[in-house]
């Protein structure tokens, strides 16, 4: 039953609802989380969460929900707020998203559910993500997860990798009888979320209230297993029992430049600056054992325009960098990162160097980085990606003193899997061949999902892919067709 | 958590650590390494294994002591645990019957370079080891390398114990007796193995280097170990640790190595302090020989 063909809970007229503006997310000061790790956003209360959902319209065919890769039912969740019920509404969205807390937070929806929003036509779209966040966090507040029991299938599936995929699945198969193992090479559970997405974009808290979350539907972690080196596929499937396993590693291994001067000290990968501080807390030295340089006052450089980029910009900045900026390629209309966080580094202070690249960087003749010899570009012809490509222009050379330097320019297939796993077919750049569908590789019995299938792309995706691993693999397992 | 089913000192500073770790005992392979963080505030860092044992499904660590977390980590004893243990990481040496290989390990570094020596051996080669230490106390697995070797030569800078010297005479004195060397695997400080590799690369002998530098998850996913090889940049955790050693930019490796040297001194002194305010021995590692009022251990 649609609900636009009964009578609506909400009170307004859709003219009514236009006239509401966008309810603004309660955020820290600029000022003063420029120098704090805590979260930025703070959330909706109850009246503001109420106050947005009624702005939905209730479109008869939701396009939100269809630009959604998990499918969440944004229109009927977004009804349960409006008539108060919180909890329902959180349940609703756990339906077909096992960690709504998380893509609330995360999730690029200026591109999916509330770039499709019919509001989006005339006035700003519907908060989704916000409101998302919003029942997710209520339902912790509240404490009352209804933990399912189902009856066990006795068939039991190991998960290679705790990220947002592998978490995925392991939620989802759980809640279908099957025994569920994750294994994970860090020390901590939870991959990109805990070593790459800082604490004032995504708590750890959140994280690790998910992952309890799931110990208590049953889910078994390891951690300190690299899958490929600590046990193989092979041996998990026959000499560990396991039915089937799911491989959902990651991107993985970070790429750098090539150009001269990266192995100055002071040049970083994105993902060893964000390992350093999120996983190993280095921000916290002394009380942390793991180091980094101290920031204060220092000119720190990120270079490139995605959402890792301006996490360890932004992370540097709130070490105290003097100077904190973003070189990129291309321009404003072709960065990747999510909308929000733009804005977000903007305010903070972040200074951005658009269609710039370094070309080499340059040592203090002691080992050390002393600057950053970049070009300025103009934007050609499109390229393979679509976008126009950036030409260097001629002559505009220039140096900016630097003392740190952050490469997050994307990463490539991490190989260690798929080199100790005969007959896993990988295409050209390493990346794991699985179908788009079912998620199934030429490996009977081993699916795999996320960035180590389509290259480094957002949680939301990773956690699609490990929705329709997790449908395939139950289907596989019920039929033993394969 | 991972048991420590025995510890114990090899030398003043440099303990063995056998540890319950069936997983890694059953995959282990010579050349390859751990990576350790003790607790819950602990840095992630290297360390070679040893040995291990896959039916006992422990493994064999040696540290030795010379940071905070080394240090720390030297005092622990039998029955205490270490909260993650993870690997084992690194490609396995690469083993074949090479014909005559001259195995050189130093210091600490012996202690990676026994069970590729001990794995050539059985591979068929003519194994010639030196082993080189500062001074006698610091001579480790003598007798494992002896067991391994077809020869066995030891070197100490001070000359308290075997030749006075380093471990490159030794090496010299071979090629000038006309040892005939199809490969050199050395293990050690990193100038021990650029010393070496100078003088090889001069008779133009295959030479194999194990690298140690600053890591993190071991996996590739950081970065933070890259080392220039012929140029380019490689992933020491996942390309190595072992590389040609004519190839590595040794000063590309010290410098980098030096990064966090400040936090890492920072570390030490506050560490040292605590030890201090606990009426503890400093250096527990230096307990064993030198100190005559030692703690009870």
């Amino acid at each position: 039953m649609s609900p636009t063909a009964n009578k609506s809970l909400n009170p307004l007229s859709p003219k009514e609802r236009i006239k509401v503006p966008r309810q603004a997310m309660p955020e820290q000061p600029a000022e003063v989380r420029a120098h704090n790790f805590e979260e930025v956003n703070l959330g909706y209360s109850a009246e503001l969460a109420q106050q947005e959902a009624r702005r939905c319209l209730e479109c008869a065919k939701p396009t939100c929900t269809d630009n959604c890769p998990v499918g969440v039912k944004v229109k009927e969740f977004v009804e349960l707020i409006v008539a108060g019920k919180f909890l329902a509404a959180a349940a609703k969205i756990r339906e077909d998203n096992v960690l709504p807390a998380l893509t609330g937070r995360v999730c690029p929806q200026e591109d999916q559910c509330e770039g499709k929003c019919l509001l989006s036509k005339k006035v700003k779209p519907l908060g989704i993500g916000y409101l998302e966040r919003f029942v997710a966090d209520f339902e912790k507040q509240v404490g009352t997860h209804v933990v399912p029991s189902v009856p066990p299938t006795g068939k039991k599936i190991a998960v290679v990798g705790s990220g947002p995929s592998g978490l995925t699945v392991a939620g989802d198969l759980i809640q279908r009888g099957h025994k569920v193992r994750v294994f994970e090479a860090l020390h901590e559970i939870g991959g990109v979320l805990v070593y790459g997405i800082p604490e004032f974009r995504l708590p750890k808290q959140i994280v690790r209230e998910q992952i309890d979350y799931m110990r208590e539907m049953g889910v078994e972690f390891e951690t300190d297993v690299v899958v490929g080196r600590t046990v193989t596929i092979d041996e998990l499937l026959n000499e560990e029992g396991y039915d089937a396993v799911y491989i959902g590693t990651g991107a993985g291994l970070p790429q750098f430049m090539g150009i001269p001067g990266e192995h100055l000290n002071g040049v970083y990968s994105a993902n060893e600056f964000l390992t350093r501080i999120n996983l190993m807390k280095a921000y916290q030295f002394p009380v942390y054992d793991e180091p980094m340089l101290d920031l204060k006052g220092k000119n720190v450089a990120v270079i490139g325009g995605g959402n890792t980029a301006l996490d360890a910009i932004r992370s540097a900045l709130r070490l105290g960098a003097g100077k904190a900026y973003v070189l990129y390629r291309r321009s404003d209309a072709e960065m990747p990162a999510r909308a929000e966080e733009v804005h977000h580094a903007r305010q903070e202070g972040i200074d951005f160097q658009m269609l710039t690249a370094p070309v080499e960087f340059l040592s203090d003749g002691k080992g050390w980085l002393a600057g950053a010899r970049c070009v300025r570009m103009e934007l050609g012809e499109p390229d393979a990606s679509g976008r126009r490509r950036p030409v260097p222009v001629k002559g505009s050379e220039f140096d900016l003193p630097l003392s740190v330097a952050i490469m997050a320019i994307g990463t490539t297939a991490n190989p260690i899997v798929q080199s100790t796993t005969p007959g896993l077919d990988t295409n050209e750049r390493g990346y794991i061949e699985a179908d788009e569908n079912s998620q199934r590789t030429t490996r009977k019995g081993v699916f795999a999902g996320g960035d180590i299938v389509t290259g480094a792309a957002t949680v939301i995706l990773a956690m699609g892919a490990g929705r329709r691993a997790a449908k395939s693999i139950h289907e596989y397992l019920t039929t033993g067709e394969w | 958590m991972f048991k420590i089913v025995h510890a114990q000192f090899l030398a003043p500073g440099i303990k063995r650590f056998v540890i319950e770790a069936p997983r890694i005992a059953r995959k282990q392979k010579p050349g390859q390494f751990v990576i350790l963080r003790i607790y819950e505030q602990g840095e992630r860092i290297p360390v070679t294994i040893e040995n291990s044992d896959p039916d006992r499904g422990t493994i064999n660590i040696v540290v030795q002591a010379a940071g905070k977390t080394t240090n720390l980590l030297n005092t622990l004893e039998t029955g205490d645990s270490i909260l993650d243990v993870v690997g084992p990481l690194g490609k396995p040496s690469e083993i074949a019957n090479y014909g005559t290989v001259v195995v050189v390990g130093g210091g600490v570094g012996t202690a990676m370079a026994y069970p590729t020596a001990a794995a050539l051996k059985r591979a068929g080669n003519r194994v010639l080891s030196i082993v080189g230490a500062r001074n006698k106390e610091l001579v480790i697995l003598e007798r494992e390398m002896r067991e391994v070797s077809d020869a066995l030569m030891i070197t100490t800078d001070d000359g308290s114990y075997a030749d006075k010297g380093f471990v490159t005479d030794k090496l010299k004195q071979l090629i000038q007796n006309g040892t005939r060397i199809d490969l050199v695997v050395a293990v050690g400080p990193i100038v021990m193995m650029k010393a070496i590799t100078e003088l090889t690369r001069k008779e133009y002998i295959r030479t194999v280097v194990s690298l140690n530098p600053i890591m993190i998850d071991g996996t590739g996913m950081c970065g933070g170990c890259r080392v220039l090889i012929d140029g380019k940049s490689e992933f020491a955790c996942v390309d190595g640790p072992e590389f040609d050693g004519h190839k590595v930019n040794f000063e590309v490796l010290v410098q980098r190595n030096a990064m966090y040297r400040n936090a890492e001194q920072k570390s030490m002194e506050e560490f040292k302090r605590s030890r201090e305010a606990l009426a503890v021995e400093p250096e527990p590692a230096c307990v064993v020989a030198q100190t005559a009022q030692g703690v009870e251990r």
